[in-house]
């Protein structure tokens, strides 16, 4: 057992209201720098829907993640050897078409047109080249469905849909959409580290956030290619790849990302993990129907003692441990089991984790009513607007199971409340809910809390990371007296 | 040099002089620039370390330029070098003219594949707007010099030949004299103008290296074939350790 910490995310989708403040508070912070304008480290899908960059997770077209190969883990966009053949021109690297390509508005002709009997107009302008352009898309150009005909009925997951379940949510009176926002993953086996020629990608031992070494980055971008999520981005004016940093110097101060502080609908949560790393390859390797089990079983209980001893062996701080242990993603990954990774399947083990949407799936309309209760409880789950195979190809690695049992424990949840604040729906009949869904009223009160009611020092718990003890022990506090501080301290420019 | 000698009567020992400036002193003017500059560059500013690729912005005509011209240029680079190194077996191989043929050939076609990706890349830099906004002052300066140095290399493979034999006899023992610290010019001097200026062009480029975005070439991965797939690196008490 080699116990690692992890700082983890759940996103609860049901709670999400695509309001993009996450992208915006990101956005403002890192990327609108010279060469990242078209970046969105953090960004909201609609579902169905492509995505961004256009249908990232079709990895026939992308090529990103692992697959396991004569019982061996391997990248799908290269291999050591081929890396050297690939290194002129990289054959799985998309290009800006596949994102979008950037664009502002030439604001001053609005104040400096000549009188004329027309309107004067702000033209788009390309923030690449900054040239009047045509705008062709944008990174969340088929929200709320917009243009779903092209959109959303190109989303690889329906593709293994049959042709009469992909009509019937296409039926304008069916329609349904939920949101998918999206950051790193910070991933326990990440593809964008493996693959990089000039080992630039790291992973830091201490919380796991995956980062680039800025200096050591030489642009081959095999990162861009690898990662399935396509996370890691190519910045053209600095030649280098960058990607989400999990914020952290805030959360190296103890304080959330940017994009989980602003969360209006307080969807996201924060919280440490502890995991046995010994057994990454094996977890990665596991087939597809046992991939999801498995994963949790990586997971390790922050209370067992043998657990402790194992992370104070490896010198994880006491502070960390202390938020594994009060840490809300580990109780909706591995006690209550209701949040759930996305695309497994790629291998990569994704840190983030997310509670799928209840509501859209729930809301059936008969006769005009939406109905509530039906005798069999979880009839509404099996006859859900949104197909379950869709969300089983999105959080379950193609199979439904899991998604399924995350889907009755939330409604039994509900129909718990319901029982105890509105009294339309008996204890009794509560109670047999819970237990179908493999729930106790204490758990159900436990979710509850979590889902509505929680504070943001419930949501989020993070220790600092004792940067004041990390820097003295990397290089003498005193190196840079009288060094820096007048204009010694690099921009990131392009080179020549 | 050679318009010089036929425009004005310049005396002979002004030539020689700037013979010795040119294939004396200045190769070890570039060497000096290209060993300091590159190091302390990578030393003090290791950000701009970069392929600084355009792939990204430009991904269908970037094929067709870069493949051809990076294979071309390793191979050619690669014949210099080994013309230089062992000039004796060059000659022992090119004794056989089939075989003097077949190198010679050889070598023209990887010429011809550097120069068919460098006008491509030079066409895709002038024709796509994205990629021309990315392209720096300096970068034209080196598509200009690879330009000269390529044109000028094929022109004497098809005009003087054979090249690689009288490189093993010629330029290699002069090379080598510089490499002595005991610099020999006296085969060099009487060589065509092609040839001189080739010779010149190559040292400029090895003294502006260390200003562009050549310097790629000297961060090129080669640890990569050997290392683990997953790079760990730990704060807390500077253990670097890899697992899986």
């Amino acid at each position: 057992m080699d116990v690692r910490a992890q700082i983890s995310m759940v996103f609860h989708l049901d709670k999400c209201i695509g309001c993009h403040t996450c992208s915006i508070a990101c956005k403002n912070i890192w990327t609108d720098r010279k060469g990242s304008e078209y970046m969105w480290w953090n960004n909201v899908e609609t579902k169905p829907g492509t995505g961004y960059p256009t249908r990232w997770e079709s990895q026939q077209e992308y090529k990103g993640g692992w697959e396991v190969v004569d019982g061996k883990l391997r990248l799908k966009s290269t291999s050591k050897a081929q890396i050297i053949f690939n290194i002129f021109h990289n054959p799985s690297l998309p290009s800006m078409d596949d994102y979008y390509e950037p664009w502002s508005y030439r604001y001053a002709d609005l104040f400096n047109a000549p009188e004329s009997d027309d309107q004067p107009t702000a033209r788009p302008i390309s923030m690449v080249t900054g040239d009047p352009i045509d705008i062709k898309a944008g990174p969340n150009w088929d929200d709320d469905l917009g243009g779903s005909q092209i959109y959303a009925a190109n989303d690889p997951n329906l593709e293994s849909l049959s042709p009469e379940v992909r009509a019937q949510l296409q039926a304008i009176e069916r329609l349904v959409f939920f949101y998918f926002p999206r950051i790193c993953n910070h991933c326990l086996n990440p593809a964008c580290v493996a693959s990089c020629p000039s080992g630039a990608l790291y992973k830091r031992g201490e919380d796991g956030v995956v980062l680039i070494d800025q200096k050591v980055c030489r642009g081959w971008r095999s990162c861009v290619a690898a990662c399935p999520y396509k996370k890691s981005y190519f910045n053209w004016s600095t030649g280098k790849s960058e990607k989400c940093i999990l914020c952290f110097p805030r959360l190296e101060t103890g304080q959330a990302p940017a994009c989980f502080h602003s969360c209006v609908g307080r969807i996201r949560y924060l919280g440490v993990m502890l995991y046995d790393a010994s057994r990454i390859e094996e977890v990665a390797k596991t087939p597809n129907e046992g991939l999801a089990d498995a994963f949790r079983g990586i997971v390790l209980d922050p209370h067992d003692p043998a657990v402790i001893a194992g992370a104070r062996a490896n010198g994880i701080a006491e502070s960390m441990l202390e938020s594994a242990q009060a840490s809300p993603i580990y109780q909706f990954v591995k006690v209550w089991k209701i949040a759930l990774a996305p695309h497994l399947e790629f291998r990569t083990l994704p840190m983030l984790f997310y509670v799928p949407p209840l509501l859209p799936v729930m809301s059936q309309l008969k006769d005009g009513n939406v109905t509530t209760v039906n005798q069999n409880f979880f009839h509404d789950i099996e006859q859900a607007r949104i197909p379950m195979q869709f969300l089983g190809n999105l959080f379950g690695a193609g199979h439904v199971g899991k998604v399924t049992y995350a889907l009755r424990k939330q409604m039994a949840v509900r129909m718990w409340r319901r029982a105890v604040t509105v009294g339309d729906i008996t204890r009794d009949v509560a109670e047999r809910a819970l237990r179908e869904a493999d729930c106790s009223p204490d758990e159900a009160e436990a979710i509850y809390r979590m889902s509505s009611l929680a504070n943001i020092n419930e949501r989020i718990v993070i220790p600092p990371s004792h940067r004041e003890e990390a820097i003295e022990m990397m290089a003498d506090p005193l190196v840079h007296k009288q060094s820096v501080g007048f204009g010694f301290i690099e921009r990131p420019e392009r080179g020549t | 040099m050679l318009l010089l000698a036929q425009t004005a009567p310049a005396s002979p020992s002004f030539l020689s002089n700037l013979d010795t400036l040119l294939f004396a002193v200045f190769p070890y003017v570039a060497m000096a620039m290209f060993f300091l500059i590159t190091i302390s560059r990578y030393r003090s500013h290791p950000f701009t370390y970069s392929s600084l690729s355009t792939q990204f912005i430009e991904n269908r005509q970037h094929f067709w330029g870069l493949v051809p011209f990076h294979y071309g240029v390793i191979a050619v680079l690669t014949g210099h070098v080994v013309a230089f190194a062992i000039p004796r077996s060059v000659l022992l191989w090119n004794a056989r003219p089939l075989r003097l043929y077949i190198l010679e050939v050889s070598a023209l076609i990887f010429a011809v594949l550097t120069l068919v990706g460098l006008i491509q890349s030079i066409h895709r830099r002038l024709t796509s707007s994205k990629v021309r906004t990315a392209t720096t002052p300096t970068d034209w300066i080196v598509l200009a010099m690879l330009l000269f140095q390529l044109g000028s290399g094929m022109y004497i493979a098809v005009m003087h030949r054979w090249g690689s034999s009288w490189f093993a006899t010629s330029v290699s023992p002069y090379l080598w004299s510089l490499v002595r610290l005991n610099p020999d010019i006296s085969t060099i001097v009487p060589m065509p103008a092609a040839v001189k200026l080739h010779i010149i062009s190559a040292f400029l480029l090895i003294a502006f290296f260390p200003f562009t975005r050549l310097v790629h070439v000297l961060v090129v991965p080669n640890m990569y074939l050997w290392r683990r797939a997953q790079v760990v690196r730990w704060y807390r008490d500077r253990r670097v350790r890899s697992s899986q």
